[in-house]
């Protein structure tokens, strides 16, 4: 044990951080070899990145030991964790855009009270760099003007610069291009080759299998498994990521499909930045039918559901919406989407769903506010709208039965059935729904699902994206898997399972 | 010929004499603003500073301890700016708004009860004041060099220094800056403070050099100009210098033009002409250009996540 303890570079003992009500990381331990590449993979929300941050020092644990080589050391902040030779490169890149490269470079380390030293003494030491790793980057380039992978070197040479040793990444590839990625992939290789230690946090199984040495597996904050990279497959890793979770088993009659009420031809979303948020997306939902989405979050979900709802219009193909035609040439707003008979109900409900400052009983007609008989001659009438959201309430089980109450004081599963009765009220023809369950208690998750089943029923058209396997396994009708922007496969719901659709997720099987 | 020669002499002697504590003010605003902390307060800071200038000399007879008590006054309030915006983490407005606040009623009512006189200090003289070094007409005192001199201290400092580079990284992206193992909130009261040393420098200048005492209200806006200086100098010391300068001509020609009768207008008001460098402020500062250029995280507190 002494011995193991004395080739690790960093190791973690039974780290453990909760943010308020949510326990993100449960007495996680973990062991990185010194000079080796080690992944760190699970889904969204397993606590890889909190993992790390507390490794950096941006968190503090609420328990638990850090070893760096060996020697218990205390991380209050990244000044500890850059003194004990730590970098990272986090996913949001922490560079200042109007700055040049040497800028970024010498920030915080400016070695002198004057520029002018520093900044000589980083281009010459970026020409060495350049030259050892062909990382190669214009030192008086302003950072605005780079590409993302540009930036992404930026900050590994940031790390380098300070003589890091070890090397943490978070996430490194998600906005890459394949083509970027490879390169980031070698210059990895050529950084362990002379000795550093490198932590790759992701949720994409190829990069693993293709550039690390050992593999660690989170899940709910828990450290699953570790494995040898040579001794597993991605098959065994989707599946640990996964895990066996319960279904929740809801009887759904066999679908009756009427006709297609939405349609995306070619879709595509590019960025201002160029990057191609998505990519030749082509679907069909038609009545009577829930089609599912699933996916790792990030991977042009969220854009899918802002560019059918038309909160953001395509770059490139075409949406058919209950007989309306939308292109780039021929956008189209939410709220004559809306008037289409298209409903919304967004993924991220404290932002887009909901004003929490706001009443239940405005939020219950939020969007609908200059209809009868919510509002006459330009004059809301109050006691309609009231009356209006008890009734919702009622219907769809809100507690407390309480319009008066400001809608933050509900808790999220009762906001989300608000919102989901506002949007189904009106037996609306397509129904677009974005994570109908995160951060819902179980009780209410079950009856969010039965209503969504019930409307699908009715004859509504309805779409729905999650990042819960088990969410899409027990409602959807058909399921589409996107990653990287497109959707890269399709499976009816009898024949999908959780190991098939999850490899297809993490990119490593095209169906 | 030597006449117009005396009067442009003499014209531009006067926008130097109102542009120095616009200078100072705009030169202490910008390492606050450049480090991301709005400062609306420069006003009530330069009130305050004025005011505990010209008591401070008046009592102990020494235009130096009242420069001395004018810093002191202004970094209280800096401090108190900091403490609301810095380690608050408040809205940097509503502190600036009610440090002027402050510092309105403050020193009518210390001047009040000190010295009996409506609000106002005893007139000051001699070496209760700093008086012109070379050319007693210009009213040349220390304090217009000192202004000056702000100016290019000022662009080395933002341009040239470790200091400096850290200050416009936090303007911009604060997490970087932490993330780069640099206390935000340390360097973000450095800046405040420096605010705080030039705009009590502004206040000295106004009450024991400019004028001879405090009289309420003595600054009229002039801080509000010299954060109007800031942006239309894009929040960089030598064009904010430059439009310090445009206000102090615009003001001094305003003085000349006072019961001249212009050709095709005839007598111009006296209250419009004193009214221009005030509607030049609303002018720029209502967005007649762009604001692209202010620091990023600007009147954002800075949170981390915990």
């Amino acid at each position: 044990m002494q011995e193991l303890t004395a080739d690790a570079a960093i190791e973690l003992r039974g780290i453990d951080k909760s943010f308020g009500s949510v326990h993100a990381v449960r007495g996680a331990s973990l062991r990185v070899e010194r000079g080796s590449i080690t992944g760190i993979v699970g889904e969204n929300g397993a606590g890889k990145s909190t993992l790390m941050s507390i490794l950096y020092g941006l968190y503090r644990a609420d328990a638990g030991e850090i070893l760096i080589e060996g020697r218990p050391v205390e991380m209050a902040s990244p000044r500890d964790a850059i003194g004990h030779g730590i970098g990272m490169v986090h996913q949001h890149f922490m560079l200042v855009d109007s700055f040049t490269v040497l800028e970024n470079l010498i920030l915080g380390a400016e070695g002198g009270a004057l520029l002018a030293g520093g900044l000589a003494a980083a281009r010459t030491e970026l020409a060495r760099l350049a030259g050892e790793y062909g990382l190669a980057v214009d030192p008086d380039a302003r950072v605005a003007d780079l590409s993302v992978g540009e930036q992404q070197r930026v900050e590994i040479l940031k790390v380098l610069l300070r003589g890091a040793r070890i090397l943490i990444l978070d996430e490194p590839s998600a906005v890459l291009t394949p083509q970027e990625t490879d390169r980031l992939l070698q210059i990895l290789r050529l950084l362990r080759d002379r000795g550093v230690t490198v932590v790759l946090i992701t949720h994409k199984l190829r990069e693993i299998l293709a550039v690390t040495d050992k593999v660690i597996v989170m899940r709910r904050g828990e450290v699953v498994a570790e494995r040898r990279t040579a001794e597993t497959d991605a098959q065994d890793l989707a599946e640990l990521m996964v895990g066996r979770t319960v279904r929740f088993d809801l009887d759904k009659a066999p679908a009756r499909e009427g006709e297609t009420m939405l349609a995306a031809r070619h879709l595509s979303l590019v960025d201002g930045r160029g990057v191609r948020l998505l990519d030749d997306i082509s679907l069909e939902v038609r009545a009577g039918e829930i089609v599912g989405i699933a996916g790792v979050s990030g991977n042009g979900q969220t854009e899918l559901l802002q560019v059918l709802s038309g909160i953001r219009p395509p770059t490139g193909g075409e949406i058919e919406a209950c007989g309306r035609r939308v292109d780039a040439a021929h956008p189209v707003d939410p709220a004559e989407m809306r008037d289409l008979g298209v409903a919304h109900v967004p993924e991220d409900r404290l932002r887009q769903g909901l004003v929490p400052a706001f009443l239940a009983s405005e939020t219950s007609i939020l969007g609908y506010q200059d209809r009868e008989p919510f509002c006459h001659n330009y004059l809301m009438d109050g006691p309609a709208v009231g009356r209006y959201c008890a009734d919702l309430m009622e219907r769809f089980d809100v507690r407390p039965r309480a319009p008066g109450l400001r809608s933050s004081n509900f808790s999220g599963g009762n906001q989300q059935k608000l919102i989901l009765a506002r949007e189904m009220a009106r037996n609306p023809k397509v129904l677009l729904v974005g994570q109908p369950t995160r951060g819902v208690d179980i009780g209410a998750i079950e009856f969010i699902r039965r209503e969504l089943i019930k409307s699908r029923d009715a004859g509504c058209a309805v779409l729905v994206v999650s990042v819960e396997l088990e969410e899409i396994l027990s409602l959807a009708d058909r399921i589409l898997v996107m990653f990287g922007g497109r959707i890269v496969g399709e499976v009816a719901a009898g024949e999908a399972d959780e190991r098939m659709l999850g490899l297809m997720m993490a990119g490593a099987r095209a169906a | 010929m030597e006449e117009t020669l005396t009067l442009v002499i003499a014209t531009l002697a006067a926008t130097l004499r109102v542009a120095t504590p616009l200078v100072l003010c705009a030169m202490g605003g910008l390492f606050s603003e450049k480090s991301g902390i709005i400062d609306v307060g420069l006003e009530g800071k330069m009130l305050m500073a004025a005011f505990f200038a010209a008591a401070t000399a008046s009592l102990t007879g020494s235009a130096w301890a009242g420069v001395g008590a004018a810093i002191l006054a202004a970094e209280v309030l800096a401090l108190l700016h900091g403490f609301a915006c810095i380690t608050h983490r408040g809205n940097q407005v509503v502190s600036g708004i009610a440090i002027n606040i402050l510092a309105m009623g403050l020193t009518v009512v210390l001047g009040a009860a000190w010295f009996g006189r409506g609000g106002q200090t005893p007139p000051l003289a001699g070496t209760e004041r700093l008086n012109p070094i070379f050319f007693p007409v210009a009213g040349d005192n220390i304090l217009v060099y000192v202004a000056l001199l702000s100016v290019p201290f000022a662009w080395w400092v933002i341009d040239r220094t470790r200091f400096g580079l850290r200050l416009r990284a936090v303007g911009e992206v604060p997490l970087a800056v932490d993330a780069a193992g640099i206390s935000v909130s340390w360097l973000r009261y450095r800046a405040v403070l420096l605010c705080g040393l030039f705009a009590g420098l502004a206040g000295a200048y106004l009450s024991i050099a400019q004028n001879a005492g405090f009289s309420r209200d003595m600054t009229a806006g002039q801080g509000f100009i010299a954060l109007a200086a800031i942006i239309f100098g894009r929040w960089r010391p030598v064009p904010a210098f430059g439009a310090c300068l445009a206000f102090g001509l615009l003001d001094a020609t305003a003085i000349r033009l006072q019961g001249v009768k212009l050709p095709g207008i005839g007598e111009v008001p006296v209250q419009l002409i004193q009214a221009l460098p005030y509607l030049l402020t609303l002018f720029l500062l209502a967005g007649f250009i762009g604001r692209t250029v202010a620091p990023k995280a600007a009147g954002v507190p800075y949170e981390k996540e915990h």
